[in-house]
């Protein structure tokens, strides 16, 4: 199983630290050349969405990536990952690849000093969830599974093979999110 | 270690692989937004104008500062005096992002630092070798900058301040379990901290190059003596080009290794800064605060 990480800005190490300490390969994803060989995951991380937004154009990378989510590549997007994934953001402001049916508010949270951490659930199993000036979810389509819910608001979902979620699993030593996104990967190659 | 100041050092860690800009107006936080910084630091008069004023620098307007929390999305740094707690203070009160506890305002203290294990907010220090790096660490803040030498677009002490801080972390990581009492004890610091640096290899929080960073090649200089990430705070708004600059900033950044793509990020950039070395100045702010 071969990951792509988007490493252009935010916490990409600890992505590709967390999927090879689960058995994985993982690489960086930079420029262009970082994406001609095959893969079969994609992991957008926190960090600045518009900041990776930006650098996704300027680097020739956002159609190629768009085209290969478009055409059913699993990804995990978390934090500004979610961001960039979403159809809508209600302050308004273009999407990014926008290939998920939800609507996310920015900084839903407020400035660092709104930053927590819980334990809640996902999907079945209560886990640990860090918080750090995270969006939340405010709307979905009905073809989205809401897998979290914090505090009555939305704080990881799935549409078909791609995740987010608006805590950061990769600060956590809990697997269970990269597990389900593994077993995405897994799916989708045993089809 | 409190929970809040897990959260503090993780922020920083989300700001890895990128470029926090200077910026004295709502207008330049815009730009420096759309060109791809990932956070900007709110500050009445950049470095550079700091030095040709002279007199007492202080902590900016906090009008001033929300007035640019309020035209950006991404985080927003503000600057407080060395020592200065009171300003630290009103700076936590309008939810700032994150302190600099910084060098290029004049120092309130002369002795001591903020104690930052008093605030929630985060605090970002300068330091000059791993020494500096680890009392301001002790002390409460949850990420380090290189001091350089602000204002200047010389890269030279940015660059010593780097290689010193990294040949101290190789140091300590070939001594043995043993020697870390007498490390800590040269070093002026906390054993437990010595020995995270001995058993992790790197500094316990997020590292950045800042003072004196002008050009994308400085950013990428920087970025290869292994800085997590770059300030730049003259560089971009005394140029000829700012947006042009930032932008080329931002992705020589991010690629730091592509000396081809970094060929053409650097090319009809316009006007640096106009540069001024140590030897033309009078005032050494990397002096302030050990």
């Amino acid at each position: 199983m071969r990951i792509g990480v988007l490493a252009v800005q935010g916490a990409f190490a600890e992505h590709i630290a967390a999927v090879k300490k689960l058995g994985a390969e993982a690489f960086e994803i930079r420029n262009t050349g970082d994406i001609s060989q095959p893969f079969d995951g994609l992991i957008l991380p926190g960090g600045e969405s518009t900041v990776m937004k930006k650098l996704l154009h300027d680097l020739g990378l956002f159609e190629p990536l768009k085209k290969k989510i478009d055409s059913g590549l699993p990804v995990l997007g978390t934090c500004a990952g979610m961001i960039l994934l979403a159809k809508n953001i209600d302050s308004g402001e273009e999407p990014c690849f926008g290939t998920m049916d939800i609507t996310v508010k920015r900084n839903a949270y407020g400035r660092q000093l709104g930053s927590f951490v819980c334990t809640d659930r996902f999907a079945d199993k209560d886990i640990t969830m860090r918080f750090i000036r995270a969006p939340y979810v405010t709307e979905t389509d009905s073809s989205v599974e809401i897998l979290s819910g914090h505090d009555n608001k939305i704080v990881a979902v799935r549409q078909n093979n791609q995740l987010a979620t608006a805590f950061h699993p990769e600060l956590t030593d809990d697997n269970t999110v990269y597990m389900l996104f593994f077993k995405i990967i897994e799916n989708r190659a045993g089809k | 270690m409190s929970e809040q100041y897990q959260l503090n050092k993780e922020l920083a860690q989300m700001l890895k692989g990128g470029v926090i800009m200077d910026v004295t107006t709502p207008e330049q936080a815009r730009i420096a937004q759309e060109a791809g910084a990932c956070a900007v630091m709110a500050l009445e008069r950049i470095p550079a104008d700091i030095r040709a004023a002279g007199g007492v620098s202080r902590m900016s307007d906090p009008a001033m500062i929300r007035s640019i929390q309020e035209a950006v999305t991404i985080p927003v740094m503000a600057k407080c005096r060395i020592g200065h707690f009171a300003e630290a203070q009103i700076l936590e009160a309008i939810e700032i992002d994150y302190i600099d506890e910084s060098e290029v305002l004049s120092p309130a203290d002369d002795v001591y630092h903020v104690d930052k294990t008093k605030f929630r907010v985060p605090f970002v220090c300068g330091a000059r070798d791993l020494g500096e790096a680890l009392r301001r660490i002790a002390e409460g803040a949850s990420m380090i900058r290189t001091k350089g030498e602000p204002g200047t677009g010389d890269i030279v002490q940015a660059v010593r301040h780097m290689r010193m801080m990294n040949s101290q972390i190789r140091h300590v990581v070939s001594l043995q379990d043993d020697e870390l009492y007498e490390e800590a004890k040269q070093l002026q610091v906390p054993y437990e901290l010595v020995k995270q640096v001995h058993d992790s290899g790197r500094l316990p929080v997020v590292n950045f190059a800042a003072g004196g960073v002008a050009t994308p090649a400085d950013a990428v200089l920087m970025m290869q003596l292994g800085a997590e990430g770059v300030f730049v705070g003259s560089g971009i708004f005394k140029s000829g080009d700012p947006k042009k600059r930032a932008a080329a900033i931002v992705q020589a950044v991010t690629n730091y290794q592509d000396a081809k793509l970094l060929a053409e990020l650097s090319s009809g950039l316009g006007e640096a800064m106009v540069g001024i070395n140590k030897q033309e100045i009078a005032l050494l702010m990397e002096e302030r605060g050990k």
